[in-house]
């Protein structure tokens, strides 16, 4: 078995034993890298020089992970390294600081394989949005890998990083991971600084894992939690070791299966291999019930008015004065603004500022913008009395499997329907995973969602960790690299 | 009808830059100047990614403005974010608070003619203040300098309950005076720390709806604001004389032709899309907190011109003088402490360091001097050690290049002349030197002896104890 093939923790364990040495993975995940990159194209920029200078200099393991490599999504900073978001506009951004995430990844010394392609600015379900390269789907090379994503989800199921960071705002995380058939957390909303995350929409972006499996997710969300001064959403929350909860035992558990998540936006085989696993829980006794989400179908009304209406604000520091992309082609102020920003940012990008712009401008705020703000408290609420009921609630991550490249991304509408199951997570702040639970008839994967209360990340991996141990997906399936 | 038969209608907002040691939302300093862009870090240049913190500061000084006028506090606020593209907001936008300020329904008292007036407070909230583009520098565009971006800000918004140039102009005193005694600003005009947005309208008298008002923003000096509301007033009773109507737009106050002009690109109605930060969380602000800021105020000016009256016997005239400005008012405290005449130092800061202040055009904030330093000065008048003109030259000296009044006659050789050898010499010499006026003083014109201890001085280039050269001339004129 190549090193590239084992987890962080079945690395650690190696380690450990003095089995190998840490430039031995770091060089294995290189070669990897330069023998799956063309295929994939996960990579903005790869830092495989970097890595292994870094991992040179390592001569004793201080720190737990110290050494071990990582992929980061390109919209983390990185100080001293390209931040591209996947944009033109900033094509040539070298980020001047740490993001938070970064600091305490670097308080381990951890060695950075390289930044991770994604959709412009998060901004999409498929990565085909991004400037600069479309990344593919391992398991099938015609497919995409999912979005925002995609890049972190393609190169951890690619073995090219042994795990990596992403961000959801949507769905962002766990909807390529399910894709890619590989872990995805996104932890409750404060629970993990955004400081040094390029904003996409601040009320909902989160930094979380994507990992091989669940050991991985758990030991990667310890590293990068806490509050942080720079961030004032980032919540002041107990410090807890998630790996602790990692338990093959979901006797009793209450798992709530809301029913508007399996209607006819949901593909068939989707369906059946997510009620499977509902089964499969039943069967290692946890108590399952089906329930209702009465506000799924507004999430996503609620969801693209927010998240364009912060991003439209967000974006506005993109004008092409201080840094980033500026137009060559101007007389004035004004065409300096209008041609750096039409120039610098795609189609998809354009379409989310001027929906945002729209539904704050005065005169539609209280129909679209406010109003949104008031469903949003009203699916909050909803989630709350469920989770009276209920310790962890299950979906489908994805309405399908990974689709062929170019087939949707003519139809912003359609792409729009991939964070179905996804979005409503964001908007009540909770804390969801998607892990693997089976292949459809062309072998490709299906994730499903566990979604927690608030701040109780240790439950859904718990029921996540039992499901993963009694399938053990990553022994039965490995991606094919199809064309 | 004429200009008698209008009344003008005057609303101001206020913008005070806060005296926080850091910016609103990250820790750089404050401090005004700097080379161009060292205040600056990547959250307050808005790198992306970066994210914004509240300073608690700004709010406890915003609610401590919203004490000192009477306003009530929320219990309860936000930030608010303020969209606009200009190469000076590196955000794209402003952090502020539109729905949800800090701090209203408050008021200021004026005093118009002898009567005191409301004038009612709308408002009072914080925001960020923006870089500035230095256009001279760099022959071919501007250079934006962000030092001054994220410096934090309070807006008080008036009522438009003024109505005349002269009332803005006591507001605007009072205000700042306000600012300057609860120590949340410095407001130093010329450098930007207090600016006014004017809104002026005019009406017929007894009209009870408003005229349509036009604004004229950012003016940062008091006189150019009462010259641009006479200009406008008038402009505007002109216009609706001759059957015109007035535009609801922004002007731009020219100072040197003494007009005010429309602004350009008039036909971009600015939508802000106002919106809640996401970035920053909910303000709460609790019933204690009021209190301990309430108890942490300062003694306010009021409180101090009765206890000048009472105490010290001053004229109300002095008193209201010297309360006018903390800074006159606590250089008065301090010094009357050292020297223990409060008479003597109210008239230094009513004449001389007025007049200096206004000859320099520096405002009282910028009195170089330490309060000790002016008690000291009027203790070696009292004591004799040097006349009343030469301390005049001691406090130009003071202002110059300021040092302990001591050292300074020491460095000078200003020292007064009391010893009575050395008085009686010179009397001797410029009695020799006048026999004309010995003659006039004989024949009873008493100015005689004011010519001849003059003369004295002039000898003594002011250095002689005049209290003895007179004394010694009478002496020596009746022998």
């Amino acid at each position: 078995m190549e090193l590239y093939e084992l987890t962080v923790h079945e690395l650690l364990e190696k380690l450990d034993n003095n089995e190998i040495s840490l430039e031995d993975i770091t060089k294995s995940y290189i070669d990897r890298i330069n023998n799956k990159e063309k295929d994939v194209q996960a990579f903005v920029t790869i830092s495989d020089k970097e890595a292994l200078e870094k991992v040179k200099t390592i001569k004793e393991r201080n720190t737990k992970f110290a050494g071990i490599p990582i992929g980061i999504k390109d919209n983390m900073c990185i100080e001293g390294t390209k931040t591209t978001c996947s944009s033109k506009m900033l094509e040539n951004f070298v980020a001047p600081y740490n993001a938070t995430v970064i600091e305490k990844l670097n308080a381990e010394n951890m060695v950075y394989l390289g930044k991770l392609n994604m959709d412009e600015f998060a901004m999409g379900a498929s990565t085909e949005y991004s400037a600069f390269k479309k990344t593919r789907n391992p398991w099938n090379l015609n497919t995409v890998p999912g979005g925002s994503s995609g890049g972190s989800a393609a190169a951890v199921a690619a073995n090219m990083v042994p795990w990596a960071l992403g961000s959801d705002t949507g769905g962002s995380i766990r909807q390529p991971s399910s894709l890619c058939g590989v872990v995805g957390l996104k932890p409750t909303y404060g629970l993990v600084s955004r400081y040094g995350l390029v904003a996409f929409a601040s009320s909902l972006d989160q930094i979380g894992p994507i990992t091989k499996d669940v050991t991985d997710s758990a030991m990667l969300l310890n590293l990068i939690v806490g509050h942080d001064e720079k961030d004032s959403t980032s919540v002041d929350a107990e410090k807890k070791d998630y790996t602790k909860a990692l338990k093959e035992d979901v006797k009793g558990l209450k798992i709530g299966v809301p029913k508007e998540y399996f209607g006819d936006g949901i593909n068939e085989e989707v369906k059946t291999a997510v009620k499977e696993a509902v089964n499969k829980y039943k069967e290692m006794g946890a108590i399952v019930e089906e329930c209702s989400l009465d506000i799924a179908d507004e999430s996503l009304a609620v969801y693209y008015i927010i998240a364009c209406a912060e991003a439209s604000s967000n974006l506005g520091r993109f004008d092409g004065i201080r840094y980033g992309y500026r137009t060559k082609n101007f007389t004035s102020l004004k065409d300096i603004y209008r041609n750096s920003r039409s120039e610098g940012f795609g189609a998809e990008v354009k379409r989310r500022i001027i929906l945002g712009t729209y539904v704050l401008s005065s005169g539609y705020y209280d129909a679209y913008y406010k109003k949104a703000q008031k469903v949003r408290t009203i699916i909050r609420k909803e989630f709350e009395k469920l989770f009276e009921k209920y310790d962890v609630l299950l979906t489908p991550t994805s309405p399908t499997v990974a689709y062929e490249i170019g087939s949707k991304s003519n139809n912003p509408l359609e792409m729009y329907l991939a964070d179905l199951c996804t979005v409503t997570v964001n908007i009540a702040g909770l804390p969801g995973i998607s892990i693997p639970c089976g292949v459809n008839s062309q072998g490709m994967p299906i994730g499903m969602q566990l979604i927690g209360k608030h701040f109780d990340e240790e439950t859904i991996l718990k029921a996540a960790y039992t499901y993963e141990q009694k399938i053990k997906f990553r022994e039965n399936h490995k991606p094919m690299f199809k064309n | 009808m004429s200009r008698e038969d209008y009344e003008i209608v005057i609303g101001l907002e206020v913008h005070s830059e806060l005296s926080t040691k850091t910016k609103i939302f990250c820790s750089c300093p404050t401090e005004f100047g700097g080379e161009p862009n060292t205040h600056c870090c990547p959250v307050c240049m808005a790198m992306p990614g970066t994210l914004p913190v509240l300073n608690e500061k700004v709010v406890e000084y915003a609610i401590k403005a919203g004490l000192a006028t009477n306003c009530k506090i929320a219990d309860i606020s936000k930030n608010d974010r303020k969209n606009y593209f200009y190469p000076d907001l590196p955000k794209a936008y402003q952090i502020s608070q539109y729905d949800m300020p800090l701090c209203e329904h408050g008021y200021v008292e004026i005093e118009v003619n002898g009567e005191k007036k409301k004038i009612g407070l709308t408002r009072i909230h914080i925001e960020e203040d923006a870089g500035k583009l230095n256009h001279d520098d760099y022959g071919r565009g501007s250079l934006v300098d962000l030092n001054r971006a994220g410096v934090p800000l309070i807006e008080i918004v008036s009522e438009p309950d003024l109505r005349s140039s002269e009332e803005v102009d006591l507001y605007l005193k009072k205000l700042k005076s306000i600012l300057e005694y609860i120590e949340v600003s410095d407001c130093k005009m010329q450098e930007g720390s207090l600016r006014a947005d004017v809104n002026v309208s005019v009406r017929k008298k007894g009209q009870k709806e408003f005229g349509t008002r036009t604004e004229m923003k950012n003016m940062n000096s008091f006189r150019s604001i009462v010259r641009a509301i006479d200009y406008e007033a008038e402009r505007q009773i002109e216009v609706l004389e001759d059957g015109g109507k007035i535009d609801q737009e922004t002007l731009r106050w020219d100072d040197v032709s003494g007009k005010t002009f429309p602004m350009r690109d008039k036909e971009d109605a600015q939508d802000y899309r106002y919106f809640p930060d996401p970035d920053l969380v909910t303000i709460r602000i609790s019933e204690e907190m009021k209190e301990n800021i309430r108890k942490s105020l300062p003694e306010m000016p009021e409180s101090r011109k009765k206890r000048y009256i009472e105490e010290y016997n001053l004229p109300e005239y002095d008193s209201n003088i010297l309360i006018s400005s903390k800074y006159f008012s606590d250089l008065f405290e301090g010094a009357t402490k050292v020297c223990n005449n409060p008479k003597a130092v109210s008239n230094w800061i009513m004449t001389d360091i007025i007049k200096e202040l206004n000859e320099k055009e520096l405002e009282p904030s910028d009195i170089p001097f330490t309060a000790d330093e002016l008690g000291n000065l009027v203790v070696l008048i009292d004591k004799g050690t040097i006349s009343s003109s030469i301390a005049k030259k001691v406090l130009q000296e003071m202002f110059e290049n300021p040092r302990e009044p001591q050292k300074i006659i020491e460095e000078k050789g200003w020292v007064q002349i009391s010893d009575e050898g050395a008085i009686k010499e010179v009397v001797l010499k410029i009695l020799e030197a006048n026999p004309q006026s010995i003659a006039d003083f004989k024949a009873g014109k008493d100015k005689a002896l004011g010519f001849l201890v003059g003369q004295a001085m002039k000898e003594t280039k002011g250095k002689a104890n005049p209290q003895m050269l007179n004394k010694m001339f009478l002496e020596e004129l009746k022998k």
